[in-house]
């Protein structure tokens, strides 16, 4: 430990110890074990979807594809736990209380019209007011009533299903044209998928944020210590408050992925447990669920390693109700050896294995 | 300085299991004077009772967990393996209520002993290690089994026909006849648990002890106590009674799916927060959670009984009584801060 | 082990990564002695007394106890206790949410039945003996800081010590307080207690020790008897070299003579705040330093806080230049150019994680806005600059605040201040706890800028520091202001007399 310390920090020496390396050993770890048990994994084809535009398609683009919306509430969920110190576990809830609100725009009172009822896009922007709004509740009730994130939130991840039912009346509306269905899918023209490229646009957006705003510097000040925090003239409460809101607004996004690839929503399955690998991408990126330091793309990749598990997982014919278990198992090992403690004894370990060799050499 | 030490006789903790049961008895007693109907009788409440002793009993871990400043979300995941793993059991290896009970068990003590020393000796946050238990345990579940399993064995049914009648408690029906109101052994078992744990938690150095590590670790470290071995054991004891409160859940409704106990943790954390345990650590009371539980499902009744039947308003008056108990919550603590 | 040594400590050593924090140190104490332990901050104070309570394993050295064959090893705090070593420290080690007779017994009985009855009686004895105005069955919380610092001493008390160590007991305590506990060593003395002394304030180690051992950068420097070491020696012996700077720093400042010199800077009229103080008038002129004195919780600091608008301010009337102008939260102090360094480093000051880079230019870059953040070339150039000026100990600019010493922390705290360029400066307890050679650089830095027209409130429990310093102080007493001293008036006397009112003192 001494000797690495004392040692000049190189590139390569400062990429081991950035959060980055966390989820990036598991990055490499997952693309290694695919590698190894079937190199197909990474063909990627070009071929056309029934639509008859050229679609990319392969597990990697897949994995692309589906992670888009993990990734962009990752973002999220990164700022609300190093601004609270805590998780917002409603967004799962939130995404279909938005995404309905959104429905209920596009498609008027009617179940399956045979028009919009209005331009996607104004669907889209009530969409992210919605967002905004669960947000702001949350976010007051975490700065202002100082109730801890995860249990404010229980409020809306009880509640939030229901009142999405109460928005359409219980129906699952359809959407009609093919417009909608670009979000989810791809736009004519473009292999890529769409979702993938919204994620991008997120990830570039949020670059921009950090890099002409101090929003990084604020967050960090207020969760590490809130009272030094306000005593250099921020103010706790708002930045908490807004932190909680961009995640509305990542929730906003991802509702119209999620309600793009079916042109419906149904309100009590869509995204299920997307709270629960939100938090986790947030773990693995190697953030501190107590708050304070974070680092957003660690977030970002974690995202994707989880769903290339899940991807993986699904190759190796796992049915989806068992996948829980196996992903469990998986973010166990990454966890425990990510664990400060279990480092900390294998460095010893090390040095002991170390010496007695110097000695006889 | 010495100005309004004596003000305060109530301690926080107290002050908030007492507005726990205020709040439950006037919920109660209203239902009754102007709901009337069932809320009349006895039964009612011990069907409440009944239907929620699985609930009870997890709940009261949850509040154990929550006062050492833990939590353990993976307790529905942990109930709905042992029913599943029970029911198959019972059905597909002819097994025993007892042979049954010690698998309930036996998951419960494997969870425990896992958690517990991932979260007290190699410190990861107890959120993201329950989180992994739950997927586990949900995965679990439809690896062992995915349909329904409804229990046909004999000692089993027997077990779950236990009933005790209450004395004096009864009431005649239309034709005149004497209804006994009666209550399922999960019911006592759950008090019983319930009684125990208060004890245990108020009467022993080792209950003080998890008080003390939820108030304030380093502090508990330097007073003496094993900072360590107490989580861990508020972690195994947790997903112990979730073990033994599945099997309750389990005798209760006789039968085993893959969608059992869903968001049974939810229900746990809200119950033990109604209750008066603080997220924070170090202050609650498994008393207050037991009328948490009370109170969560007495207001769902009165909420289906004056007609909002619709599926949704039962999560929509969960999430409103935790609205409002969490702001009553703010509110007392932000008192005692002030000071 | 000769007859009356309680404890033995030989050749410990103990390294942390990248820094070796006790290299060889030996250490005695007898029975019956009071033994101040001295050092700088960074010398290896705190670590040779968590190495002796368990918290920390020891890499090198043996700790031998009387009664004990052989040498001890003692791997927890409560092995610790076991043994008969307690401890109190700095900051409150108890439970908050616990009653009084809890924290009292907890951890350390045997038997597994909380007899509450029992606890409850002896706990009110132990206080009633004691003097200590708390109830057993009292939530901690409830009572004051001073309180619970007594009930940590009680309980270490009534566990039949060999040996109590006393690690800056007295920094929350006020002066009768700090009295009492002092009659409670020399009672402890009297019974054959060995009691180790760790402190920052000189006054008190020359009041109640019998020796000293003084440790310098992880190392022994020697152990002496009181007598035979003057002030001067032992500072000398701590800092590592002859200390003239100890002299009188005043004289060799010169006042502010430049523009607007004279004019009155800030100005409250019946200022009040939520903190519980009385409404108070307070003026500072540019270039001038002043200060708030009195004993600890007679509001000074309350009294910057509500200047600074960090607390709820309820009433009164503000003036800046001569313009009324509104405060009521720090942004709008820090924009009318007023800066605060907060009492307490660690709680109020430093963000722990962040780096020293990060630190420093908080302050800077919340004035001047959230769409306008600093280049990190800008940044850097800021660091470097100021870590050279303030001279800050620190591996580079990049690395996290919390791990550097509670002084360097400080200079960080300052060198943010200094950054955000105010008009007038606000430094409350700027020296608590941190070692005589940062003291000292911080007292000459506060008359430097002050003559470069800048205003400075300094306060401080140390009044020879404040004497040094001030050109004109406060007097606080029961969160009002009761005086106001210049001139000649500014001596030792002078302020004890008004501090202590016209009732005998």
């Amino acid at each position: 430990m001494e000797k690495t310390a004392v040692k000049k920090q190189n590139p390569f020496s400062r990429l081991l110890h950035s959060q980055m390396m966390i989820p990036l050993v598991a990055l490499v770890l997952l693309l290694g074990f695919n590698l190894l048990m079937d190199p197909t994994f990474f063909k990627i084809t070009l071929g056309t979807n029934s639509a008859g535009n050229p679609v990319l398609s392969g597990n990697l683009i897949s994995a692309l594809n589906n992670g888009s919306e993990l990734a962009i509430l990752a973002i999220g969920m990164t700022l609300v736990t190093a601004a609270s110190g805590g998780q917002d576990i409603s967004v799962g809830a939130t995404i279909a209380i938005s995404g309905s609100a959104m429905l209920r725009i596009l498609c008027g009172t009617e179940s399956s019209p045979s028009t919009l009822a209005a331009p996607i896009i104004l669907g889209f922007l009530v969409a992210v007011l919605v967002g905004m709004l669960c947000g702001l509740f949350n976010g007051i009730l975490v700065a202002t009533f100082k109730i801890q994130p995860m249990i404010a939130t229980l409020i809306l991840y009880t509640a939030g299903r229901s009142i999405a039912a109460w928005i359409n009346n219980n129906q699952l509306p359809i959407v009609p044209g093919s417009t909608f269905t670009y979000f989810g899918g791809f736009i004519p023209g473009i292999p890529i998928p769409t979702p993938f490229l919204i994620a991008v646009l997120c990830f570039i957006i949020m670059a921009l944020v950090m890099k002409f705003t101090n929003l990084g510097l604020y967050t960090q000040a207020v969760g590490i210590n809130e009272n030094a925090a306000k005593l250099n003239g921020l103010k706790p409460a708002f930045i908490k408050i807004l932190s909680f809101v961009i995640l509305g607004v990542c929730v906003a996004v991802a509702a119209l992925i999620k309600c793009s690839r079916t042109s419906t929503i149904n309100y009590s399955v869509v995204a299920q447990n997307i709270e629960m690998d939100a938090i986790l991408a947030v773990a693995l990126g190697g953030n501190s669920l107590g708050g304070g330091k974070f680092n957003i793309w660690a977030s970002v990749v974690a995202a994707y390693v989880i769903q290339l598990l899940t991807t993986t997982l699904y190759k190796f014919k796992v049915s989806s109700d068992a996948l829980p278990a196996y992903k469990a198992v998986v973010v166990i090992l990454l966890i425990v050896f990510s664990a400060p403690v279990v480092k900390e004894k294998m460095a010893e370990i090390g040095k002991k294995v170390r010496k007695p060799a110097k000695e006889v050499g | 300085m010495p100005a309004n030490k004596k003000k305060r006789t109530l301690s926080d903790a107290n002050l908030l299991l007492l507005i726990t049961i205020v709040v439950f008895f006037v919920m109660y007693i209203s239902a009754v004077v102007f709901l009337g109907s069932g809320f009349r009788k006895a039964q009612m409440f011990f069907n409440i009772l009944d239907a929620n002793a699985g609930l009870v009993i997890t709940a009261c871990g949850m509040s154990l967990v929550m006062i050492t400043q833990g939590i353990d979300i993976s307790i529905g995941g942990v109930v709905r393996l042992v029913c599943m793993s029970c029911a198959v059991n019972l059905e597909l290896q002819n097994g025993t209520p007892f042979t049954a009970f010690l698998i309930a068990m036996g998951i419960g003590l494997a969870f425990g002993v896992v958690q517990g020393f991932l979260v007290a000796y190699l410190e990861i946050q107890p959120f993201i290690v329950s989180l992994a238990g739950m997927y586990f345990a949900k995965g679990l579940t439809t690896i062992i089994h995915t349909n329904p399993i409804s229990v046909t064995n004999e000692a089993f049914k027997a077990l779950r026909k236990i009933e005790f009648v209450l004395p004096g408690l009864g009431y005649y029906n239309k034709k005149g006849t004497y209804i006994n109101t009666t209550i399922e052994l999960g019911s006592v078992v759950a008090i019983v648990v319930v009684i125990l744990m208060f004890l245990m938690l108020r009467y022993t150095k080792f209950g003080r002890n998890f008080y003390a590590v939820g108030g304030n670790k380093q502090s508990a470290l330097m007073l003496g106590i094993n900072v360590k071995r107490t989580k861990f054991m508020s972690h195994l004891i947790c997903s112990l009674l979730a073990g033994f409160g599945g099997f309750v859940y389990f005798v209760h409704i006789g039968s085993a799916a893959t969608s059992n106990a869903n968001g049974m943790e939810m229900n746990a954390i809200a119950s033990s927060i109604i209750g008066g345990t603080l997220l924070t650590g170090g202050v609650g009371n498994v008393i207050g959670t037991l009328f948490g539980v009370l109170s969560l499902n007495t207001i769902q009744n009165i909420v289906s009984s004056i007609g909002l039947d619709d599926a949704w308003w039962t999560d929509i008056t969960i999430a409103g009584m935790l609205c409002l108990f969490l702001i009553i919550q703010s509110v007392v603590m932000s008192r005692t801060k002030k000071k | 082990m000769s007859e009356n040594v309680v404890l033995e400590m030989k050749n410990i050593s103990k390294s942390f990564p990248g820094v070796r924090a006790l290299q060889n140190v030996d250490f005695k104490l007898c029975e019956g002695e009071i033994h101040a332990l001295m050092g700088e901050n960074g010398a290896g104070k705190s670590t040779l007394i968590k190495v002796l309570t368990g918290v920390y394993g020891k890499d090198e050295g043996e700790i031998y106890l009387k009664g004990e064959s052989g040498a001890v090893s003692i791997r927890s705090p409560q092995e610790a206790q076991n043994l008969g070593i307690s401890t109190v420290y700095q900051e409150i080690t108890l439970c908050p949410n616990l009653t009084v007779a809890e924290n009292m017994y907890i951890g350390r009985e045997k038997g597994w039945r909380q007899n509450w009855r029992k606890i409850n009686a002896d706990t009110n004895r132990i206080l009633e003996s004691l003097g200590i105005p708390a109830k057993a069955t009292q939530q901690l919380s409830s009572c004051s800081i001073a309180i619970q610092q007594m009930v940590a001493i009680a309980r270490a008390v009534d566990m039949d010590c060999k040996v109590l160590i006393l690690d800056e007991p007295t920094s929350s305590l006020d002066e009768q307080e700090v009295e009492k506990l002092f009659g409670l060593m020399r009672d402890l003395r009297a019974k054959g207690v060995g009691i180790i002394f760790v402190t920052h304030f000189l006054d008190q180690v020359y009041e109640v020790c019998d020796k000293i051992t003084v440790l310098r950068d992880g190392q022994l420097v020697g152990e002496y008897v009181i007598e035979d070491l003057p002030r001067v020696m032992l500072v000398s012996k701590m800092l590592g070299k002859d200390l003239d700077d100890m002299a009188d720093i005043k004289s060799e400042s010169e006042e502010y003579t430049g523009e607007g010199a004279g004019s009155v800077f800030y100005e409250a009229e019946n200022l009040q705040s939520n903190a519980g103080i009385h409404p108070f008038d307070f003026y500072i002129k540019k270039g001038e330093v002043n200060g708030f004195t009195g004993l600890l919780g007679s509001g000074r600091s309350e009294c910057v806080r509500a200047i600074f608008g960090a607390d709820h301010v309820t009433s009164g009337k503000v003036k800046i230049n001569g313009k009324e102008v509104k405060i009521t939260n720090p942004l709008e102090a820090m924009k009318n150019g007023i800066a605060y360094l907060p009492e307490d480093r660690k709680g109020d000051g430093i963000i722990g994680d962040l780096s020293v880079r990060e630190n420093l230019i908080l302050a800077a870059q919340v004035l001047k806005g959230f769409f306008r953040p600093f280049s990190k070339a800008e940044a850097e150039k800021a660091a470097d600059e100021y870590i050279k000026l303030l001279g800050i100990k620190t591996a580079s600019k990049e690395t996290p605040i919390k791990s550097l010493s509670g002084g360097n922390q400080q200079k960080v705290i300052v060198a943010r201040w200094l950054f955000a360029h105010p008009e007038y400066l606000i430094l409350d307890e700027p020296t608590r706890g941190i070692d005589i050679g940062t003291k000292t650089e911080i007292q000459k830095l506060v008359l430097k800028l002050a003559s470069e027209g800048m205003s400075v409130t300094f306060i401080s429990s140390e009044t020879d520091e404040m004497l040094r310093t001030c050109s004109r102080l406060v007097v606080m007493r029961d969160r009002k202001v009761v005086g106001e001293l210049t001139g000649d008036d500014l001596n030792q006397n002078k302020i004890m007399s008004t501090i202590a009112g016209g009732e005998e003192a």
